[in-house]
């Protein structure tokens, strides 16, 4: 049973990446942009696994598994700078505000 | 096209779209834990059963958990939901969405003329996975558990000095 194919797949992946980028650019607030970027590495993801399932090659989930761990990483870095940004007494979580991190 | 690729990518896209453009930060952690559900539906439906249980497990679980958890620590008030209110008006969107809207009809245009190819449908097990994982790409784990170790120390580091500033 062939369920998709890759073309849509590959659009699918696109929507969600642009959808990710648009999110990025047009929130100011913190968290929103780190949630926006965790959908554009979620796209790169899906794109990975999708030509995993293409070829039919395990290192499509391979690198499913680095991108995880990237996103991890990136999301507990994210979150500390916003708990220590708003720590020093800042009130809204706008992110141009947080231009100077003396860290 | 199957009905369930569809529906799961079509819930995958309308959660993406909720997340970015609620004004209360618990709200978008819901769509977001819909959409990353969505996707390991995806994921499930292209043959990829391990990745999804690891999407499941690791984003829609332990990441999104961070995200609460951070959220209810900071206790956001009024302002905040105000002032992202007003950087929302149609009127600043307007113009770039219709402009790419048309962009967008031209990729779908470009796309369906390209000869469709249906894949062949042969999951990948976990044990595939772990061959791979633990046969050519033993460096690429190792790198990535500095990466982990470095992300652990800059957290670590952050927080104590939010502490002693105190």
């Amino acid at each position: 049973m062939p369920p998709t194919t890759f073309n849509a797949v590959l659009l699918l992946s696109s929507f969600l990446f642009t959808i990710g980028l648009t999110g990025v650019l047009i929130r100011r607030n913190l968290l929103f942009m780190l949630m926006a970027l965790d959908i554009m590495l979620n796209a790169a993801a899906l794109l990975f696994v999708a030509a995993g399932a293409h070829w039919h090659d395990a290192t499509g989930q391979v690198m499913f598994l680095m991108i995880l761990a990237l996103a991890a990483a990136e999301t507990a870095v994210g979150l500390a700078i916003i708990l220590a940004l708003h720590a020093r007494g800042r009130p809204s979580l706008d992110a141009d505000t947080g231009n100077l991190l003396r860290g | 096209m199957n009905t369930l690729a569809l529906l799961s990518g079509s819930l995958t896209l309308l959660g993406a779209i909720m997340v970015i453009t609620r004004r209360v930060a618990v709200h978008a952690v819901l769509y977001l834990v819909v959409t990353l559900l969505a996707l390991a539906t995806v994921f499930a439906l292209l043959g990829a059963p391990f990745a999804a249980v690891l999407e499941v497990i690791i984003y829609a679980g332990a990441i999104m958990v961070l995200f609460v958890f951070v959220i209810m620590m900071l206790n956001l008030g009024q302002p905040d939901r105000e002032r992202e209110k007003e950087w929302l008006r149609p009127r600043i969107w307007g113009g770039p969405a219709l402009l790419s809207t048309i962009l967008c009809a031209e990729l779908i245009y470009s796309l369906s003329t390209l000869p469709q190819q249906t894949d062949s449908f042969s999951p990948l097990s976990a044990r595939d996975v772990g061959l791979s994982l633990f046969g050519p790409y033993v460096l690429m784990v190792e790198l990535v558990s500095f990466l982990l170790l470095a992300g652990l120390v800059t957290a670590f580091h952050i927080g104590r000095h939010r502490m002693e500033n105190r």
